[in-house]
């Protein structure tokens, strides 16, 4: 919300998206580039977390329950209805942003706050793994499998290239919106509401209301993000699209980068990306990324509680820069 | 501008506001006093709609507004500050202001600017830029005020802004709540430090166990012998009188 130092914002956001195009022609190898994908994934889901638990501080520990409402949504009306899967994407979208008003509806009706709202998220997820596991429209416990027809129009690439730039644009759209809470009505009277409801209240902001909409927004992005996931691996099953370690994964990346920031996220998923491809490629310990990404959260949150980004932003104005902003 | 009748408010066996019954006349600065514990920030807080009162009946400007939600309230021009103030700690003194600015103005620019000529008003314009954590409890205090000012509230809520505060910060804050007095703001205080609500109220309510006991011009009210005995203790006007007299023959 700092108003100087805007220049620099948009310098600093027209070098990263020129490094983002750039990335893919300068190590077009399919291991680079599917890193790339998943960076961009992580950062794209850590964002929609972060719109919600960074920007309005609505903490969700369950926030794989829009991710997996769009992977079902576009799957079964691609499968079931032969829906085109590009237009999975906007129906993903709608149906995570449905299932963000039903959780906050009736979480927020209810008064759950901090961590008893967050362990209702992680109820709300259980029950969907639960109901797609055991319902026979959803495929149950085998899972949909979508069948390989690699053509653009069928948001199938036969190059991964393709899904790169696809996960790029819904990341810079997921940044753009980031961007935007940091300077808008909205996005001020998410922070009063992260800072202290009751004095948000006092100053006459509809705090329910506000909350309902964020979790709306956020819910919407978290569900493209399951069409895209959906798509790129061409299988999708309860544990896929409802396991709890996505929502974690969508947590850590906000947190370890910096919550609430507008490039928080887009950090930490580069780093857990590195990581994991690092752990793969060194070892063959199953799960040994997340070891070392919890030890890194662990000491981040011990010397950065501010996130990752604290430390670009402090080398950034020790060289003489104004506030990033970012 | 407000007229609270009746207005009562049980919490469990105890009546923490019984049958009180007050009113605002538009552009005075009214107040509210009572000893610790008399249900002053009780009755405050069912007036702005923190709790819902067990009875009685809140008007402001004509309209009946017993019972609505908190954020209603505040948006038909009566916006209340915390005694424990409350500020949005992480945020920056300026975005703490814009917060109540943006209920008025929907456009950052506008709402920013007007934050700043806020800011100006309650003498915090050097520390814009400041994390409202970092505040004195001076600045807290006055940050609560700006916050509510600048949602251009034709009504102002109080609640001891003066308590605490050294005596040369009472000179400043006094003069303020003048001045927003002066440019038709409305204000109803709850206070403390009596010399304050002397110098500054034209009209005041003293409550009691939950009960409205006196009110009167602020020479009246402290004549009052069921005031004197609610702050020192049964009997104690009856001292003070003798006391008087003795001192006169002396």
């Amino acid at each position: 919300m700092n108003p100087t130092g805007r220049g620099h914002d948009w310098l600093l956001h027209g070098v990263l998206l020129a490094v983002a195009i750039a990335f893919p022609f300068v190590l077009p190898s399919p291991f680079w580039v599917n890193f790339g994908v998943l960076a961009l994934f992580y950062a794209f889901i850590g964002q929609s977390w972060n719109i919600a638990g960074g920007f309005a501080g609505q903490l969700s520990f369950g926030h794989v329950v829009f991710f997996g409402v769009g992977c079902y949504a576009s799957t079964i009306l691609q499968l079931r209805f032969g829906l085109n899967p590009w237009l999975g994407l906007p129906a993903s979208a709608l149906a995570g942003g449905l299932m963000g008003f039903v959780v906050a509806f009736l979480s927020f009706r209810a008064g759950l706050k901090g961590s008893y709202f967050a362990l209702i998220t992680l109820a709300f997820a259980e029950v969907m793994r639960i109901l797609t596991n055991s319902v026979e429209f959803t495929g149950g416990g085998l899972g949909l499998l979508i069948p390989a027809r690699p053509a653009a129009s069928n948001f199938q690439f036969a190059e991964r290239i393709g899904f790169y730039f696809v996960i790029l644009a819904l990341t810079v759209l997921s940044i753009a919106v980031a961007v935007w809470l940091k300077r808008s009505r909205f996005g001020a009277q998410l922070a009063a509401i992260r800072e202290n409801e009751d004095a948000a209240r006092a100053l006459g902001i509809d705090v329910f209301r506000e909350k309902v909409k964020v979790l709306i927004l956020s819910g919407a992005l978290c569900g493209m993000g399951g069409a895209f996931f959906a798509q790129y691996f061409l299988y999708i099953d309860p544990m896929i699209a409802f396991g709890v370690d996505k929502s974690v994964e969508m947590l850590l990346v906000s947190m370890v980068g910096g919550a609430g920031t507008v490039y928080g996220p887009l950090i930490g998923a580069v780093l857990l990306a590195g990581i994991g491809d690092a752990a793969r490629v060194l070892t063959n310990v199953q799960g040994l990324s997340l070891v070392i990404y919890g030890a890194l959260l662990v000491v981040i949150i011990a010397f950065l509680p501010n996130g990752l980004i604290d430390l670009f932003q402090r080398l950034f104005r020790r060289r003489g820069g104004s506030r990033g902003g970012a | 501008m407000l007229k609270v009748e009746g207005l009562t408010k049980i919490f469990g066996g105890l009546r923490a506001v019984d049958d009180a019954s007050i009113e605002v006349p538009e552009g005075r600065i009214v107040a509210l006093i009572g000893p610790n514990g008399a249900g002053k920030t009780t009755l405050f807080a069912c007036i702005a709609g923190f709790h819902r009162a067990d009875a009685g009946r809140i008007t402001l400007l004509g309209q009946d507004i017993t019972g609505l939600p908190v954020h209603e309230i505040a948006r038909r021009g009566m916006v209340r500050t915390f005694q424990i103030t409350q500020p949005f700690a992480r945020l920056s003194v300026h975005e703490n202001i814009a917060v109540g600015a943006y209920q008025r103005f929907a456009r950052r620019d506008e709402a920013w600017e007007h934050a700043r000529r806020v800011a100006d008003q309650v003498g915090m314009g050097a520390q814009l830029d400041q994390p409202a954590a970092d505040l004195t409890v001076a600045g807290r205090k006055r940050l609560e005020l700006a916050r509510t000012l600048a949602t251009g509230p034709k009504l102002l809520l109080l609640d001891e802004v003066i308590a605490g505060l050294n005596p040369s910060e009472i000179v400043e804050i006094v003069e303020i709540i003048r001045r927003i007095r002066a440019s038709g703001v409305t204000v109803l205080l709850i206070e403390h430090v009596m010399q304050a609500v002397m110098s500054l109220s034209e009209h005041i309510y003293v409550l009691s166990y939950g009960r409205i006991i006196a009110e009167g011009a602020p020479r009246e009210v402290v004549g009052n012998p069921a005031v004197i005995e609610a702050y020192l203790g049964r009997g104690a006007a009856e001292r003070m009188a003798a006391g008087h007299a003795g001192a006169g023959h002396a």
